[in-house]
């Protein structure tokens, strides 16, 4: 009782700075507490700088506990590596680095550990000399807030908050090192944040001697608690590597372990545009704010300027249509007639907003990505065309492994050995894991609360062959990839780990994970179809040999058993059709044939998409000296063709309509991809048989 | 040392039989394949002037070269191998000794011939009834899940077995009772009470129940075994004792006694040998709660698979006596279940000294 109290007394002293008029702190007396006047309130009343604000609330910013802090950090500084090196048009090469601090001069072990330092480094355009301090170390600052473009940061807050996340536990300014190229000199800041302005404070800038280059290297000092497992760096390293199969990880384990994750895919994703906001996305107060921003003179050249997808024609249109004469100047326009005007532009029938702002991944790039990160048997993947929810145009692919790699299924059997009883049919209890990404970066946390989670749930997976429990996942080894495109994708939370529920991404969620779902149910069939058609000719192959034993003990070991063994064999093939079933199998064996953008991996090697399969380029251009300006290769014009449907907006618009005519088109493209495959085919079957 | 000088029984004939069935189908380029009687409710009917229930005609085809029964058939030949060599060894064995001795890896495959038990019964049942051999004459036994009291002598082994000098655990009834196994040498007790439940046996031998009624106590532990159903008939129609059933007031214990008296449905050709059409239904009645002053509140209430299962029997022929009717439409209307244990609830010793007392004198039972 007595400490309850004092803690009470202790809450009085803080706030009473603040307010003691409005305490709803109830008081024995019921006198009303001391009276404040307006102008003593008003005194006290100031401004919340971003940093303060984001310093009480860091968990809103992904800082909630010291795990995904860390997480949090090295995903800022590796999304922003990547978003510049993109965006200059390099392909990035990134090394990620924790370390353990020791902590009063001992060496704490890696899960005891309570401090780290991360150092991100990249191949990128490196950061001018005067940018350096207001990029790391003040919030809200950055080039991507302002406009309609994808990429992985949106709001500028992502590493100047790691940095201040930094500085709040363990004090240490952020150290960055950057050069913008071999010619120029290497600049070397120590950052840190005055979190009452919201502005930069340099401690340390000099130029030193660097080995890279061009790129940038960010260092910072976190307190941070390193766990592998859900949710790890380590997760979400190899989740970023099977989504950006184009980019090159190193990561440098806080246990000195060193990871690599090779490039698989040697082609940059075409760079998205930045587009002008479409109209139906623009909401009533922005309106207002955009007409006093204009450069336009008029209201119609301010609609059909400041805006996409708004000619002058139907501008003028909508200027009759809403009572307002165009050449009216947009500062003019006020009270009901702006109203008018903006309800008008919101029935007015408007083409969808261009989709050359998104670069999705690519079937053939997260075909690719999954290859390389997940042993299984059958990978699909799917591209939806372009859709729009509240005027933002967005993207859905997904794509899908499923199984285990022939050569570990036969290594499971051989160590097996015979089985004994309640021993067999152990597989199967695991349940399917979802892999989300939004523009590219995967999301962690909050799975349950995410729409791509809830549409992976809502899919009736049963139809495809897979076991599903009632409101579960689906059950069986399988992963499904989730990724969502968008120049603004609906976080439900500033710390961006789940996206929030519109019906238009729900709808395109599932249609793409049905496609997927479709082919993968194709599989299974035709698998299972060749399973069945072997055993029925195995299980007589095997009995015969038992039966024939068994009789020939019954008889009292008098059987002409090789006689007997010729009969029944001989019966046996009459029966499963004999050649005509060896072929069968050949045939129903597993070949893609009808299903695009699929890789099946066999014991006898690897069918479909097999260029991507194929490590021999990888082998040469991972050895390629890196920082090498990047030039799109000529070897994969199919998928450079497929990632154009999303840069000819016209084209994309019609398509819309006709998704049919698209789809149709899509499979013609990949017929002609997929028959080089035979001269390909030895180089992967011994690939296989290398790594077994 | 030269083999004992075996003489081929007429069991093992049959057994050798299923592997000449094997021979010729494949010189003759045919499909081997055995006749199996189907043992399910399908193929059974009710002899009412018998009051037996008995298997009909309908036999089902285990062939070889059909994807669905292949490995069946494998595991056929397979235990007719087995129990064939125990004819040879003049041994007797358990199912589970089966199952053990017929399982192993088939070559060149992680495929076992028998992953559990359950695979391996059912097909010595199939060669029980196909080949028309009892059991015991296969050699094979059940675990030894009965007990048995009373003023009964028997000879077993060449050992004189006197079940009144037993004290109250009393004597371990074996799966095999045929005469060649276990003879009755002696028996004076007037008749046969069969109870359902070990507990409540305990109770009754304990009481010495046995030696002031002058009967012969005998338990199956639930659902009661071949041998303790067979000894039961043996002395029913060996020294004419009626037999008397008490089980549990519940849709099981009605099936239980049903089942003593005009077999089994899976068992459908053992009724000849083990039912015992005469046994009487003693308890616990339906009725006797009201009767014996039962408060409810010692009753469990029926649940589904309860309610379900009772009007199953309903439609069973043997139970369509209106007596029967009424008997399970009184405990479906009361809604509860009662254990024999509940009788506790009026004294330790009411079942002794109160209830069967009561239930004998006044001869009330159901047939």
């Amino acid at each position: 009782m007595a400490k309850k109290h004092s803690m009470t007394s202790v809450i009085f002293t803080e706030t009473s700075a603040e307010s003691e008029s409005g305490s709803p702190v109830p008081t024995k007396s019921s006198k009303p507490a001391q009276q404040v006047t307006a102008i003593e309130m008003g005194a006290r009343q100031r401004e919340i700088s971003v940093a303060e604000f984001f310093t009480k609330n860091r968990h809103l910013l992904g800082f909630d506990n010291p795990r995904k802090a860390l997480l949090t950090c090295v995903k800022e500084a590796v999304d922003n590596a990547l978003d510049a090196c993109e965006e200059a048009g390099i392909l990035p090469d990134v090394t990620v680095r924790l370390d353990v601090v020791p902590a009063n001069g001992t060496m704490p072990s890696t899960s005891q550990a309570t401090r780290f330092r991360i150092t991100v480094l990249d191949n990128g355009p490196g950061i001018v000399r005067q940018q350096i301090p207001r990029i790391f170390a003040k919030l809200l600052y950055g080039s991507k807030f302002h406009r309609m473009r994808m990429s992985r940061g949106q709001q500028g807050i992502g590493i100047s908050a790691a940095g201040m996340y930094g500085q709040l536990t363990t004090g240490k300014p952020v150290q960055i090192i950057s050069r913008v190229g071999p010619k120029s000199a290497a600049h070397f800041f120590e950052v840190q944040i005055d979190t009452k302005k919201n502005e930069p404070l340099v401690h340390e800038s000099k130029q030193i001697e660097w080995s890279q280059p061009r790129g940038t290297q960010v260092m910072l000092e976190v307190e941070g608690k390193y766990q592998k497992g859900r949710a790890s760096v380590d997760e979400w390293l190899e989740q970023t590597s099977i989504a950006n199969p184009h980019v090159k990880l190193t990561y440098h384990t806080p246990e000195g372990e060193v990871k690599g994750y090779p490039r698989t895919y040697h082609e940059l994703p075409p760079s998205p545009r930045e587009i002008k906001p479409h109209p139906y996305g623009i909401e009533f107060g922005m309106f207002l704010k955009m007409l006093q921003d204009t450069k336009s003179h008029s209201v119609s050249g301010f609609v059909a300027s400041d805006f996409c997808r708004v000619s002058p024609q139907l501008a003028d249109e909508m200027c009759k249509a809403a009572k307002v004469p165009a050449h009216t100047r947009p500062r003019d326009l006020k009270g009901s007639a702006t109203e008018t005007f903006y309800r008008t532009i919101q029935e007015t029938k408007i083409m969808a907003p261009p989709t050359n702002c998104i670069s999705p991944i690519g079937e053939k790039a997260i075909l690719s990505g999954l290859y390389k990160q997940i042993k299984g048997e059958f990978y699909t993947a799917v591209s939806r065309p372009p859709a729009v929810y509240r005027g933002n145009p967005f993207i859905i692919e997904t794509g899908l492994a499923y199984g285990n790699r022939p050569e570990n299924q036969n290594k499971l059997k051989q160590a097996a050995g015979p089985k004994a009883e309640g021993e067999h049919e152990e597989e199967g209890s695991e349940l399917a894991r979802v892999i989300r990404y939004a523009n590219r970066v995967p999301l962690l946390y909050q799975q349950s609360a995410c729409s791509m989670f809830k549409a992976v749930l809502s899919t009736t997976w049963k139809n495809y062959g897979v076991v599903q429990p009632r409101g579960a996942l689906p059950v069986g080894p399988l992963v499904i990839f989730v990724h969502m495109a968008s120049v603004w994708v609906p976080f439900t939370s500033e710390s961006k780990e789940a996206i929030a529920d519109y019906d238009e991404i729900q709808k395109e969620i599932t249609l793409a994970l049905r496609e997927c779902g479709r082919r993968l149910g194709l599989f299974l069939r035709r698998r299972e179809r060749a399973a069945s058609e072997y055993r029925r000719r195995n299980i007589f192959e095997l009995y015969i040999e038992e039966v024939v034993e068994a009789c020939n003990r019954l008889k009292g070991g008098k059987l002409p058993k090789e006689k007997l063994k010729g009969q029944l064999t001989k019966i046996a093939n009459s029966r499963t059709g004999g050649a005509k079933t060896d072929e069968a199998l050949g045939k129903t064996g597993a070949s893609p044939e009808g299903l695009p953008n699929s890789i099946i991996v066999t014991e006898e090697g690897v069918e479909g998409e097999e260029d991507l399969t194929n490590p021999v380029q990888t082998d040469v251009v991972s050895s390629a000296p890196q920082a090498e300006p990047v030039c799109l290769r000529d070897e994969q014009p199919v998928a450079r063709d497929v990632n154009a449907t999303g840069k000819q907006p016209a084209k994309g618009q019609k398509k819309e309509g006709k998704p049919s005519k698209e789809k149709a088109s899509q499979m013609t493209l990949f017929e002609r991809a997929g028959k080089p495959k035979k001269p390909h085919k030895p180089s992967t079957v011994s690939r296989l048989r290398e790594k077994t | 040392m030269a083999p004992k000088q075996h003489k081929t029984t007429p069991v093992e004939k049959k057994l050798i039989g299923l592997a000449d069935v094997v021979v010729t189908a494949a010189e003759r380029s045919k499909d081997p394949a055995f006749s199996i009687p189907i043992r399910a409710l399908s193929n059974v009917s009710f002899n009412p002037r018998k009051g037996l229930i008995e298997m009909g005609g309908k036999k089902q085809t285990r062939s070889f070269f059909n994807v669905g029964m292949a490995k069946k058939f494998m595991q056929t030949v397979l235990v007719a191998d087995a129990l064939a060599e125990l004819q040879r060894a003049e041994l007797t064995t358990s199912l589970r000794e089966i199952y053990y001795r017929t399982k192993h890896t088939i070559q060149d495959s992680q495929e076992n011939t028998f992953d559990t038990q359950d695979e391996s019964d059912p097909v010595i049942e199939d060669l029980e009834v196909s080949l028309a051999a009892l059991r015991e004459e296969l050699h094979v036994r059940a675990e030894n899940s009965g007990s048995i009291v009373g003023p009964v002598v028997f000879g077993d082994d060449g050992d004189r077995v006197d079940c009144s000098k037993l004290g109250k655990g009393g004597y371990s009834v074996p799966s095999i009772v045929e005469p060649e196994y276990l003879e009755i040498r002696r028996c004076t007790a007037d008749f046969v009470l069969l109870v359902e439940k070990g507990t409540q046996w305990n109770r009754l031998s304990e009481d010495k129940f046995w030696r002031r009624y002058n009967c012969v106590l005998l338990t199956g532990n639930g659902q009661p075994p071949r041998g303790v159903r067979r000894l039961a008939r043996r002395l029913h129609e060996e020294h004419r004792l009626p037999v008397y059933v008490l089980v549990d007031n519940d849709p099981w214990g009605y099936y239980i006694y049903s089942v003593i008296k005009q077999g089994s449905i899976n068992l459908a050709f053992e009724s000849q040998r083990i039912a015992i059409p005469k046994a009487k239904f003693i308890g616990l009645s339906s009725a006797d709660p009201e009767r014996y002053g039962l408060p409810r509140n010692v009753g469990i209430k029926l649940n589904e698979k309860d309610i379900a299962r009772a009007k199953e029997l309903m439609n069973y022929e043997w139970f369509k006596k209106p007596a029967w009717h009424a008997e399970i439409k009184r405990m479906l209307a009361s809604g509860l279940k009662y254990e024999l244990d509940a009788l506790a609830n009026k004294d330790f010793q009411y079942l002794t000294k109160k209830y069967l007392p009561g239930k004998l004198k006044d001869k009330d039972w159901l047939d």
